[in-house]
């Protein structure tokens, strides 16, 4: 019995863990099942008060209380549950309740860790699911990927396959080439053996045949003339003597000598206007490159060494351009030096120059690809100061022109000017006027439209009055006793009526309408007794938005000198006549500007 | 532009004397020589066969007439119309005749290049030259008259040989350093002999009159070589056309390449005027009757003329036979203007075009694509001017000002097959099959 107490509550408490988180977890219901039938005495907690209903009896008190008292030191709880009376089947309360709340307590703490792990089971679960998931995947991938290796492999052996194949049809082609090319060289020389034979066989054949001819002494071969001509030089052959082969000898080297005089001629003349180029350049080279000596272009050690080193070897060449003749061999050798040091100086300058200019052109792009925050800053605020300085540079141009205008200008030049702009103005209000003319016109053609109307309205009026003169007369007629003897005239009357109904809701509305709007139109209307309400042209227009508030003048006079300053961009001139019409207007526009600019 | 009458002739053997005077006229065995100014017959010889072969001595004095099936050569003097002379090379046979530069001698060329057989009209001497090769142009005198280069084969081997043409003295012998010499030609000053390998391999030598090799040129290797060489008018290059469609000039200094002309299919240089010219067949029985009847030969009628074109031009190709031999590809004509300032080049697979090229810009300035194969061009000896036949009834003209096409205004649709300018650049030998014509250019007018 002992031993079943001891070991049950840890069961219990175990079990009871267990069971909770396994049946969250995993909600099986046979473990559950098995559990309860491996500890058939500990049910789940909800049974547990039957439990305890049966762990203490009126008997066992002080051996429950004890053994309360025992777990409560085990878990630690200090208050201890004494009985009421020794040997009694009473608890004290306090300490009772004491314990009971802290075991509730305890209880709920529990619970809450409980809960904790189970979300965190969960979480880990999911977590873990996750995981898995992804492994899964993973493996697929590498599965995949396996295979993929596997088929390049595949392909790469096939690649190298076909390279091996390739290159051993490359071989076989180079050798057949390599034959052919043998087999080529052996004909033709098999050819040209063939042909040295065939020409020697020919050789052969000639020279019998020339000697057969010879030897037939062909009768027919002759010459048949008339009498000899004389030479036309008119001297008479020579003989073939060993000085003539000298003379000829002696005309050939003279024609050969003449010619390799008269090319060495052509020669000597070109090369002394090459020369002569070449000195230009030289010149002009030394010319182009004395200014940037002295200029400070992070003169390196090496450059002003070579540039010395130049200067040295030019000396030497000049004195003895001057001493040595042109054709000199030292001459032309420290000439064609110094072309070529100077040539390389003037190179070496380009390309620093290329590289200046690429590397001016990359920062370029660069700066165009992606432009800095601060040069950006800096730009702008640049740019801001530029403008701020034109426009004071304007301004007080302006004023400066002011000055002149209002000093230095003549009379008659400011009457001119004053005369085109009143001119200007005259040619406004003339376009003013057409509209304004033509408003009128608009106007004058609703004025009459509304006559009409009225006319109308009076007439149908009258007709309404008639009508309903007849109506009360009829309404009369009908509410005397003679109703009955009167029916059939009265619905003719009411016909009439119902007919005629329509027309008058519709008259009537119109007239609602025209009574409505008789506030604003009135003026239209013929009747004099109206004419009193009649609104000035200048009201109508301004109801109709013709023409801008009174209070606009001013500003229609700025919007006419934006218009000019905007159109005329800045031709001073014109600033300055406006200006002399509205000084202060100007300005303040100018003021605008300069608002609108910043 | 002015138009003869027409001539009768045969084998196109037309000639005006080098003295501008004179021209004479082979038909069938019968040599006419007529004043060139008024075309009247001035002389009449009658040979002993059929003329195959008719040239002008360099004095103007005798013309020579070689019938080569007979081996015969007869020589007439203008001045002396009795005088004769009669040349009989006998059974050996004649393949070429012609006169030396003095005008006083004749030099035969027997059949299978045998020997070459000098006749001196002063002397009875007959001189022979053995073993001369027979070749493209194995004969060339030098233009002031005083050597002659002969080229030779001996063992299998070229030789060429320098004779003073005074007397017929051996100046030089040497070796060249070809396979298979195809020809040779003097520089127009004398003093350079230009000797190029047959066209299977591609070499040009330079040698000095006396004898030095002074520079050899190849440009490629193995493919099919040389076609032409010409020397411009001042010596100053040497042009050469080969079977690569291409033109090198050589420059008369270092013997070096100075540049190339190609002949492309598709001209895209837009410097260069592409002159097309444009045919207008008159319809028969077309519109104006009247039209027809002024026109008369209305069947060959075509007017003709240049159009330019814009720049990107596709020119006809003709693809060469591969396995045939000589294939018609490669620039097989070359010619300088008098003043050496352009070159005309005619590239065989685009036989109906005629190039024009800037020697001092070294560019193309002109192309001239006609309808049909051009036949023959060639420079007026006084002016920068191109006239080009194609073996219809018009003529071409090309100058730098522009390009000209006339019709030949004869009757029966005279075609022109070749053409020769008169010495003075003044007038135009223009040679029909059976017929030719003289055309005089506008002197007042001539850059038209």
């Amino acid at each position: 019995m002992g031993e079943w107490w001891t070991t049950v509550p840890i069961g219990t408490s175990l079990g009871n863990d267990e069971i909770s988180s396994i049946s969250h977890v995993t909600m099986s219901p046979s473990r559950q099942n098995n559990l309860v039938s491996m500890y058939s005495s500990l049910p789940p907690s909800r049974s547990s008060y039957h439990v305890l209903s049966s762990f203490c009896t009126e008997d066992n008190i002080p051996q429950c209380i004890s053994y309360i008292n025992q777990e409560l030191d085990s878990l630690g709880l200090s208050s201890c549950i004494e009985a009421s009376a020794p040997g009694g089947a009473g608890l004290s309360r306090v300490p009772a309740l004491n314990a009971m709340h802290e075991l509730m307590e305890l209880h709920r703490r529990d619970m809450s860790t409980l809960e904790e792990l189970e979300r965190e089971q969960l979480k880990k679960c999911s977590a873990l699911d996750h995981i898995q998931m992804n492994n899964s995947r993973l493996k697929d991938q590498l599965e995949l990927s396996i295979r993929e290796k596997s088929g390049l492999h595949e392909t790469e052996r096939q690649l190298q396959l076909k390279i091996k194949t390739m290159q051993s049809c490359l071989k076989t082609e180079k050798d057949e080439v390599q034959k052919l090319q043998s087999v080529v060289a052996g004909r033709a020389s098999q050819y040209s053996h063939d042909a040295k034979r065939k020409e020697r066989e020919a050789a052969k054949l000639k020279e019998r045949l020339s000697q057969l001819l010879v030897d037939r002494k062909d009768k027919k071969l002759a010459i048949d003339v008339l009498n000899y001509l004389g030479r036309p030089d008119g001297k008479r052959s020579h003989w073939k003597t060993a000085k003539a082969t000298v003379g000829h000898e002696g005309e050939m080297y003279k024609s050969l000598l003449n010619d390799y005089e008269v090319s060495q001629r052509s020669l000597m003349l070109e090369n002394a206007e090459l020369k002569k180029v070449l000195q230009q350049m030289k010149k002009e080279m030394i010319h182009v490159l004395s200014p940037r000596q002295p200029s400070p272009r992070g003169a390196a050690a090496d450059d002003s060494q070579d540039q010395a080193d130049s200067d040295e070897e030019e000396k030497p060449a000049d004195s003895s351009r001057e001493t040595l003749d042109q054709s000199c061999e030292y001459a032309k050798e420290q000439l064609a030096n110094s072309i070529r040091q100077q040539w390389r100086k003037l190179r070496n300058h380009m390309e620093k120059l290329d590289s200046q200019a690429s590397l001016v052109q990359s920062q370029l792009e660069s700066n165009r690809e992606m432009i800095p925050r601060e040069t950006h800053k800096d730009e702008m605020e640049r740019m801001r100061r530029e403008v701020q300085q034109c426009k004071e540079f304007i301004h007080v141009q302006q004023q400066l022109l002011q000055q002149q205008l209002n000093t230095s200008f003549d009379d008659e030049t400011a009457a001119l000017l004053n005369d085109c702009y009143t001119l200007e103005e005259k040619e406004r209000l003339k376009e003013e006027w057409r509209l304004f003319e033509e408003q009128k016109r608009n106007f004058e053609r609703e004025r009459k439209n509304f006559t009409e109307a009225a006319i109308r309205l009076g007439r149908e009026k009258k007709a309404f009055e008639e009508d309903r003169a007849s109506w009360l007369k009829n309404q009369f007629l009908n509410m005397t006793p003679f109703t009955d003897r009167r029916r059939c005239s009265s619905s003719d009357g009411q016909s009439a009526l119902s007919i005629r109904s329509e027309p008058e809701m519709r008259m009537s509305s119109t007239k609602a309408q025209l009574a409505q709007s008789s506030t604003y139109t009135t003026f239209s209307t013929p009747k004099p007794s109206q004419s009193a309400a009649v609104p000035s042209t200048t009201e109508l227009y301004r109801t109709l938005r013709l023409i801008p508030d009174s209070s606009s003048s001013r500003h229609s006079n700025r919007g006419r000198w934006q218009e000019s300053s905007s159109t005329e961009d800045g031709d001073a001139r014109v600033q300055s006549k406006n200006r002399v019409r509205s000084g202060d207007l100007s300005i303040f526009s100018l003021g605008e500007d300069e608002y609108s600019l910043t | 532009m002015n138009f003869s009458e027409v001539f009768k002739q045969s084998n196109q053997l037309c000639k005006v004397s080098p003295d501008g005077k004179y021209l004479a006229t082979c038909v069938q065995y019968r040599l006419v020589v007529r004043d060139v100014s008024t075309l009247q017959i001035l002389q009449l010889y009658t040979c002993l066969d059929q003329i195959s072969h008719m040239d002008w001595s360099s004095d103007s004095l005798f013309i020579l007439c070689a019938m080569y099936k007979r081996g015969l050569v007869q020589v007439w003097s203008l001045e002396q119309p009795d005088w004769h002379c009669k040349i009989d090379e006998g059974s050996i046979g004649l393949v070429s005749s012609r006169w030396s530069p003095d005008g006083r001698h004749i030099l035969n060329t027997t059949e299978f290049h045998l020997r070459v057989t000098v006749w001196s009209l002063c002397t009875k001497a007959v001189s022979y030259i053995k073993y001369p090769k027979a070749c493209q142009k194995g004969i060339d005198f030098s233009r002031d008259g005083c050597y002659m280069a002969l080229a030779e084969r001996r063992d299998c081997k070229d030789y060429v040989s320098v004779f003073v043409c005074d007397d017929w003295h051996l100046l030089r012998h040497f070796e060249t350093e070809t396979q298979d010499l195809a020809g040779l030609e003097w520089s127009p000053n004398g003093c350079v002999l230009a000797v190029w390998d047959s066209c299977l391999e591609y070499k040009v030598l330079l040698y000095s009159l006396d004898g030095r090799l002074l520079s050899a040129y190849s440009a490629y290797e193995w493919s099919l070589g040389v076609k032409s060489v010409t020397w411009s008018p001042n010596s100053q290059f040497l042009a050469i056309g080969s079977y690569d469609e291409k033109v090198r000039i050589l420059n008369h200094i270092t013997w070096k390449k100075i540049t190339q002309f190609e002949h492309p299919s598709s001209i895209n240089n837009t410097k260069a005027v592409v002159y097309k010219e444009v045919e207008k067949r008159t319809a028969v029985g077309s519109d104006d009757l009247s039209l027809h009847i002024t026109i008369g030969t209305a069947l060959y009628n075509t007017r003709s003329k240049y159009e330019i074109c814009p720049s990107p031009v596709q020119i006809p190709v003709v693809k060469p036979d591969p396995d045939r031999a000589n294939p018609k590809i490669g620039v097989s004509s070359l010619a300088f203007s008098s003043d050496s300032r352009y070159l005309a080049t005619k590239n065989d697979n685009m036989a109906s075009v005629v190039w024009v090229w800037d020697m001092q810009k070294m560019s193309l300035v002109a192309v001239l694509e006609q309808t049909s194969a051009v036949r023959c061009f060639q420079w007026d000896p006084c002016r920068p001017r191109l006239a080009l036949c194609t073996g219809n009834t018009t003529l071409y003209l090309w100058s730098p000002a522009g390009c000209v096409s006339v019709q030949v205004p004869t009757e029966g649709g005279f075609q022109v097959q070749s053409l020769n300018w008169h010495r003075s650049g003044d007038s135009l030998m223009l040679l029909g099959k059976e017929q030719l014509c003289l055309c005089y250019m506008d002197t007042d007018q001539e850059d038209k």
